[in-house]
């Protein structure tokens, strides 16, 4: 078997054309995707992208309309059994059996994966005591809060380690703490040698994450790269100057306006201007020029877009595409 | 990066032992797997025993029903009637248990434990198998009650232990072929209640319009077409011979034909849906 590379690299994750109709709906449409093996891929998208899908159709349980994906070096469609002894999927929503307990059903999958009588057992408790839920092994999942059912269901995953983890936001609804705990569970994993791929709701978090970002909208794949390269379509730096009235606000606009060509924009409370810069170096000059024209601001910081900048850019709004053309 | 100083070093410390104790994957054979999903059956029910209440229940009320509110006015005397109805009520009440695994799959489905399963390197059907293995139970339960109230109220059975133990691994036989055709339906559906009701309008007509509760003699000749064409009343019959001591070979090798038939046609619909939802 000649397994898929990039660059010399081993291919975790490799489509072409993969596209996935319901009905008269396209919900991934024509995605290439080629993901290298080891390493944080995150898939970021608003609701209905077909992050989901995606990830459904590369863990096997859902046949594409059309294209062909290779997981590890296996056709999902020819080789499902092959791909899934080497993958673990950890769904949007809980995926365990709310009657039992978190420990049984931890000991189940364990039996399934290989594990016999008492080292079932013993190898479930370890991973709940890893998560921090031996206290609660012996309760029905049913009466897990949310954080212990995606803690539970992250665990449920790891009975052996996977070569690829599917986790498809992970993250959704969890406390700060929590979620910290998710975090370092993916790079724990990570320099253990797994390869993760996820989806998120959450811009930080692929940021902090993820060593490679693909954008999907509406089923198609808009941008990809690593988060700063994705931050740099946006332009290289933002500059928030801060003023002590929306008077002062105004004027700033209008000269700023008719003497940049950077669009400015005025926040909601009135006394905020951001300009989003292609060169940082551009932001002394804005600040001397403001001076020179006595406004007064009282406060200016420079940034990195974040990738919710990013994000909004590069994603059509459902309801407003026709709006604000020049925030592309 | 700042989140770094947040990091939880004992959980990232318990995670990494956790994670080195890793063995490579085994996997397991379709036996294994089977006895797995049966075994977390049996832990359903062990957790909400309440869904065995009406394997528990209907023995008791239908026997008591059938027998001392028609047994009267069909047979002469309950007594009588009894001894003719009982392995037709026994019938009746485990057929009616055969939707349960096509319920059980149909609320797994809609919960997201049906995707952990298939993900997992195993026998696919093993989550079917297992859940229809670990129903036997309430098929067993439903069966000793009928047969102990029947006995109570004076039923004999002249074919022994023998006769009746033939007769309920006949009637098992049946019900898992019977359950294929319900998971069918159970992997089409929406709803744990739609799975119920569709598969009880079929099973109505299939038991009381059968020789199960009255010999077909008594009906009109058009109806007595349908009776004997129906495999219910085969199975009936089978089990009433069975449980008298007489052996009828033709029945018998009829409830067996449509058994393996039912089977042959809706298991392999059955696991090609259950491979191809989504
Ligand atoms: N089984 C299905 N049957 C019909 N339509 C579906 C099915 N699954 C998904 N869709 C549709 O496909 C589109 C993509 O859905 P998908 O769940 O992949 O989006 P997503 O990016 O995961 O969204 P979210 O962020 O809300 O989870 C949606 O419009 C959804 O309605
Ligand atoms: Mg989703």
């Amino acid at each position: 078997m000649t397994s898929s590379q990039r660059d010399g690299h081993p291919l975790a994750v490799e489509t072409q054309n993969l596209t996935q109709h319901f009905g008269t709906q396209t919900a991934v449409d024509d995605v290439n995707l080629s993901i290298t093996a080891g390493g944080v891929h995150a898939v970021l998208g608003p609701n209905g992208a077909g992050k989901t899908t995606v990830m459904r159709i590369l863990a096997t349980l859902l046949r594409p309309s059309s294209g062909y994906a290779k997981v590890l070096g296996y056709d999902v469609l020819t080789h499902p059994g092959k791909v899934r002894e080497r993958i673990a999927l950890t769904g949007q929503f809980a995926s365990l059996d709310e009657d039992l307990t978190g420990l049984e059903n931890l000991a189940m999958l364990a039996r399934l994966r290989g594990y016999r009588g008492r080292t079932a057992k013993s190898r479930a408790e370890s991973l709940l005591e890893a998560f921090g839920l031996l206290d609660a092994a012996a309760r029905q999942v049913r009466k897990y809060s949310g954080g212990m059912r995606r803690r539970l269901d992250i665990a449920a995953s790891l009975l052996v380690r996977p070569d690829l983890l599917f986790l498809d936001e992970p993250t959704t609804g969890l406390d700060p703490r929590s979620r910290n705990d998710v975090w370092d569970a993916v790079r724990t994993l990570v320099s253990a040698g797994t390869t993760v791929l996820l989806t998120t709701q959450y811009l930080d978090e692929a940021d902090q994450l993820a060593d490679r970002v693909t954008v999907l909208d509406a089923g198609r794949i808009v941008a990809e790269g690593t988060p700063g390269e994705l931050k740099s379509i946006v332009g290289s730096g933002i500059l928030h100057i801060r003023f002590a009235s929306a008077d002062q606000a105004g004027a700033a606009v209008t000269l700023l306006d008719a003497r940049f060509a950077e669009p400015t924009e005025l926040s909601t409370d009135g006394v905020t201007v951001s300009m989003r810069l292609n060169d940082i170096t551009k932001a002394a000059e804005l600040i001397a020029e403001l001076q020179r024209q006595g406004v007064h601001l009282t406060e200016f910081s420079l940034g990195q877009p974040s990738l919710n900048e990013v994000f909004l850019a590069l994603t059509t709004p459902r309801s407003k595409t026709q709006e604000k053309p020049d925030d592309r | 990066m700042t989140v770094e100083n947040h990091r939880d070093e004992q959980f990232t410390v318990r995670l990494e032992d956790a994670l080195a104790t890793t063995g490579s994957v085994r996997l397991i054979g379709p036996g294994l797997a089977v006895l797995t999903f049966t075994r977390r059956s049996l832990l359903k029910i062990r957790h909400v025993p309440e869904q065995l209440l009406d394997a528990v229940l209907y023995p008791v009320l239908f026997v008591l029903m059938f027998t001392y509110v028609f047994g009267g006015a069909i047979s002469g005397t309950p007594e009588e009637y009894l001894q003719f109805a009982l392995p037709g009520i026994l019938t009746q009440t485990v057929l009616f248990l055969t939707i349960y695994t096509a319920m059980t799959i149909n609320t797994d489905i809609e919960k997201g434990v049906f995707d952990r399963y298939r993900t997992q390197p195993v026998w696919r059907p093993a989550h079917l198998v297992g859940a229809l293995l670990a129903d036997s139970l309430r098929y067993g339960i439903a069966t000793a009650l009928t047969l102990v109230v029947g006995f109570l109220l004076g039923y004999r059975a002249p074919g022994g232990v023998l006769g009746i133990v033939a007769a309920i691994a006949v009637l098992f036989m049946f019900c898992f072929a019977l359950s294929w055709m319900w998971l069918v339906i159970g992997l089409k559906v929406r709803t744990p209640s739609a799975v119920q009701g569709v598969s009880v309008l079929i099973l109505f007509p299939l038991t009381f319009i059968s020789s199960v509760f009255a010999p077909p003699e008594t009906m009109p000749t058009w109806l007595q077409g349908f009776v004997n064409a129906n495999p219910v009343s085969q199975l009936v019959d089978t089990l009433r011979d069975l449980m008298n001591g007489v052996a009828n070979l033709q029945n018998l090798l009829i409830v067996v034909g449509v058994s393996v038939l039912i089977t042959a046609i809706f298991a392999p619909i059955a696991l090609r849906i259950y491979n191809r939802i989504s």
